[in-house]
């Protein structure tokens, strides 16, 4: 069973279709946007060693903003018959008309074309707008990912295993009343699986554009050496800590300063830290979104955002300058720039955020190669050559429950998960509890503060489908660990 | 308008997969929010979504399948998927399944609704936006935001146990928040809590909250955190208002007692319990002013419901009686396997999307004093309420919170407002240092839990009053 991919067109052909009915009905004077996306989105879920929740949903969304009068509404509906649609543009024309004024209303996107990414795996096939698809990622069937699953319990050998193994089709379409049209489909697939053993957990996960690369006994046996790695935690007390953080730990400081950080609603209104041509990071920092994808990894989302703009690679921080924030045309006015391509459905409310951040990794070093790995060592491979550097300090996997205590120094509260390590002299030495960290996450990498960066760039998911982080593992000065096991 | 037959459809196909259980839940669901800024309004936006979602039982595996076509021919293909997804669950095959048997029902059931929140004109619920947040701006605050949020339900819900219940949930809420912007920081105050208050109710429950006539006053408090003193750090007497306190339980109580996290099977994601199911009915979890009750009938509370989304009826159970671990919020086949009598708590967030075990009301039972009583009898302390930040491990166990604001309490008296208040602790410690606890309980709302993949978003309320802590952490700060 698969997924029915036989929709070329078809969004853009409803998409025109609705813009069409909100001129018949509302009159040529009307502003029409219309996204239409058809996802199907599969989950194979397992837990206790076992496939326990193991879903499928495909689902055709049609949205509408409309500004008409200079007042705003927004809508949606899964009901895209010629009645569903008809009701949802009559309902906005109504409420439209009784909204209060909307003064903040950036107008539409005109016709523009899409960025190619001419060279990349898969582009300039068919529309030439695929971007690297894999379309045996959009068709997997619920026993591909099966086999996956469990091919990382039997990895673990007999400890016990839960995560999950996703694929995501999307085929989306947009058009609006000023005459810019375009259309795009992407596939994401991803693992994510711990291992435990007597209260110990470990963690591997992996995401990108085909399901092929994901090698669920790979990812099996690395989780598992992380859990037989972390038996008979210590606890350490509370303080300052020089750390390595591996990639798992890296995607959630790429998570918080997209969200918080290069948020362009919150640049705009100086809740962010963020000051373009300032001098914030570490000088080793270079960040950027790329929502295209990279000339090895299919693009991970559509090649154009909510209002139609077409999405291309943003340099955030550049040699630890922050150079940019993202913006939809509501915040690019407000901030007198322009669109970076980062409309969504709730950006005019939470913000522009950047959703596929990449932290540049450091050149391959010269230095002399390091002994085979350990196929029973908890460090990652990525993070083996920071963990050699580091005289004494913590080699934390994962973050957990991060949550701002202050949105403008991005002051973030969290737990370690999925394995602690106590480093001396380049070794592991003991596994260590987990710790609360209370840590401004721009001043972990302010200048002086990185002491290295990984060479290696992982692919990690996020919890929603569509973002996805390219992160290496860090070797951090300082990580403030204000609580323990014991409080 | 009934969709009992395209459901009927969906699970026979199911049964005629291979099945042995199936249900099926078809669901409409329109939706309106809006959000305002500075006396205008920012965004206007509805919703409307129908689909239906099968669950399939195939020997001891699951598969669920839901698409948004309510056609007989849709919901039987859906069917049948479901049970092809399940044929596939059992390549990782796990040991029998089991379900804790309910009635069947044939029933129907509505949420309170006095004032139609969908009947009230846009550009009304626009006037109270608009003027709460203008007020807010004129009374000193540098930025002011008002939201509120329309959900209106219905629920066709069919099972192979001969299930057939209809249900109409209208849930709503608002409210107004505003920021002062100092040297490299922001203060914010928030009324009636920290993302509005909400409940299965009708707009009622909007009018009551006196936006527009609340909204000055956080202005004045939020520009006054500005030069407030910082919460001092170090253990001290802790008195927590309502609000922070529905959130405690939220995240320290109401996840630690699901059983699906109890049971491991939300280990790598939302994470696991510090419970352990050998000690449910003599574990102390906190002081014997500690009662919290599950219960999904409360009238108007955000977490309530007739049925749940196996068609187990809503009934009030006690999760910890006396400071005792009692209870678990549980479904039917969690319950089987822990060896438990009673499900009741499986609800999904929408048609496309699998029922799992979640919170519904999960609150405390009213204590002996006030808050007024409380404070007198503190000679030194810190109060604090309004939640601004939280986090807790993955086991439910070590949590921290931030607060919008603060006080000292000296001599049984409020003093200063303090800034930027935050305490740290660890639960079952936490609650069993609970020694004052008040009678003036709200039933919060919280209407955007976070659980599952792929993610879920629950509407769950939370009874609280404020309450006293001692020797708590507090004053953390990065």
């Amino acid at each position: 069973m698969s997924v029915d991919i036989v929709r070329t067109g078809a969004e853009l052909e409803l998409a025109a279709r609705v813009v069409e009915l909100v001129r018949q009905v509302a009159g040529p004077s009307a502003e029409a946007e219309v996204m239409v996306r058809h996802e199907a989105e599969a989950l194979t879920r397992f837990a206790v060693s076992m496939i326990h929740q193991n879903v499928a949903d495909a689902a055709t969304t049609v949205s509408l903003r409309l500004h008409l009068d200079g007042r705003t509404a927004t809508g949606s509906t899964t009901i895209v018959n010629a009645d569903g649609l008809r009701g949802l543009v009559d309902w906005m024309v109504t409420a439209v008309r009784v909204s209060p004024p909307d003064v903040t209303w950036p107008g539409l996107t005109p016709p523009r074309p899409l960025h190619q990414s001419a060279g990349h795996h898969g582009s300039g096939a068919g529309s030439g707008l695929d971007f690297g698809f894999d379309e045996a990622t959009a068709r997997a069937t619920p026993a591909e990912r099966a086999e996956r699953v469990r091919d990382f319990v039997r990895a673990a050998e007999g400890l016990e295993t839960a995560g999950y193994c996703r694929t995501t089709y999307t085929s989306a379409a947009f058009a609006n009343s000023a005459g810019q049209s375009c259309e795009g489909r992407t596939a994401e697939a991803a693992m994510d699986g711990i291992a435990r053993l007597s209260g110990a957990d470990g963690v591997a996960r992996l995401a990108g554009g085909r399901l092929a690369d994901l090698d669920g006994a790979l990812l099996g046996a690395r989780a598992a050496a992380k859990a037989r790695a972390g038996q008979n935690p210590i606890e350490l007390a509370p303080g300052r800590y020089e750390v390595v953080l591996e990639p798992e730990a890296v995607a959630d400081l790429l998570d918080n300063f997209a969200i918080f950080g290069f948020n362009g609603k919150a640049y705009a209104r100086k809740q962010s830290f963020a000051e373009i041509g300032a001098d914030q990071f570490d000088p080793s920092v270079s960040l950027m979104d790329e929502p295209l994808g990279s000339r090895a990894e299919p693009a991970p989302g559509l090649p154009f955002d909510d209002e139609g703009t077409p999405r291309d690679w943003l340099v955030l921080v550049r040699e630890g300058v922050t150079k940019a924030v993202a913006h939809d045309r509501t915040s690019a006015a407000e901030a007198g720039a322009e669109s970076t391509g980062h409309a969504s459905g709730v950006s005019r409310t939470w913000g522009p955020h950047p959703t596929n951040l990449r932290l540049e990794a450091a050149s391959p070093t010269t230095e002399p190669t390091l002994p085979p790995a350990d196929p029973t060592s908890p460090v990652a491979e990525s993070a083996r050559p920071l963990v050699a550097h580091l005289e004494r300090g913590l080699l934390i996997t994962d973050l957990w429950y991060t949550r701002v205590l202050d949105q403008k120094t991005l002051v973030i509260t969290g737990l370690t998960r999925n394995g602690v390590w106590l480093v001396e002299n380049g070794e592991v030495t003991a596994p260590v509890g987990n710790l609360r960290f209370t840590q401004s996450y721009p001043q972990a990498l302010a200048a002086g503060m990185v002491l290295g960066i990984g060479s290696e760039s992982v692919l990690l998911p996020d919890r929603w489908s569509g973002t996805r982080y390219a992160a290496p593992a860090l070797h951090l000065a300082s990580w403030n660990l204000t609580g323990n096991a014991s409080g | 308008m009934s969709h009992f037959d395209e459901a009927s459809a969906a699970v026979q196909a199911a049964l005629d997969a291979g099945a042995r259980y199936a249900d099926c839940r078809v669901m409409l669901r329109r939706t309106e929010s809006m959000s305002a800024r500075d006396g205008d309004v920012e965004e206007l936006s509805s919703g409307e979504s129908a689909g239906l979602g099968v669950r399939a039982l195939v020997g001891s595996s699951w598969g669920f399948y839901a698409v948004p076509d309510l056609s007989d021919a849709a919901a039987r293909a859906a069917g049948g998927r479901a049970a092809q997804i399940a044929v596939a669950s059992a390549t990782v095959p796990g040991p029998p399944i089991d379900l804790v048997p309910t009635k069947a029902v044939e029933a129907s059931w509505a949420s309170d609704c006095a004032i139609d929140p969908l009947g009230i004109s846009v550009s009304a619920k626009g006037d109270l936006l608009v003027g709460a947040t203008a007020a807010a701006k004129a009374a000193g605050a540098d930025l002011a935001e008002g939201v509120y949020q329309i959900w209106d339900t219905r629920k066709w819900f069919v099972s192979s146990d001969g299930h057939r219940i209809d249900q109409h949930t209208r849930e709503c809420g608002a409210g107004v928040t505003a920021m002062a912007f100092g040297d490299g920081e922001i203060q914010r105050r928030s009324w009636p809590s920290h993302s509005g208050q909400y409940g299965s109710s009708g707009w009622e429950l909007v009018d009551s909250l006196d936006l527009i006539g609340n909204a000055p006053r956080m202005a004045e408090e939020a520009r006054a955190l500005l030069t407030a003193p910082l919460c001092p750090t170090g253990e001290t007497t802790l008195v927590l208002g309502g609000e922070q306190l529905a959130l405690q339980i939220h995240e320290s109580v109401g996840h630690a007692i699901e059983l699906d996290r109890i049971l491991g099977w939300e280990a790598a994601f939302a994470g696991t319990s510090w419970l352990e199911l050998d000690k449910l009915g003599s574990l102390r979890y906190g002081s014997e002013l500690m009662n919290i009750t599950i219960d999904p009938s409360i009238p108007g509370a955000l977490g309530s419901f007739g049925y749940d989304d196996e068609g187990t009826p809503a009934t009030r159970r006690a999760a910890v009686r006396d400071g005792i671990w009692v209870g678990v919020l549980a479904g039917r086949d969690s319950a089987a396997v822990a060896g438990l009598d009673y499900a009741g708590s499986m609800r999904s967030d929408g048609w496309a999307r699998l029922p799992m075990v979640r919170m519904t009301n999960v609150g405390l039972e009213p204590g002996p004093h006030t808050l007024d009583e409380i404070i007198a009898a503190t000679d030194d302390g810190v109060f604090m309420d309004i939640n601004r930040s939280w986090s807790i491990d993955d086991r439910r166990l070590n949590f921290q919170f931030g607060c919008e604001i603060g006080y000292e309490i000296k001599n049984g008296r409020l003093g200063r407002m303090l800034r930027n208040p935050t305490y740290t602790g660890i639960g079952p410690r936490f609650w069993q240092s609970m020694d004052m606890l008040s009678s003036e309980t709200v039933a919060w709302g919280t209407p955007n839990c976070g659980k599952g993949q792929p993610g879920q978003i629950g509407h769950t309320g939370h009874p609280a009053a404020p309450a006293r802590f001692t020797d708590v952490r507090v004053g953390v700060r990065g």
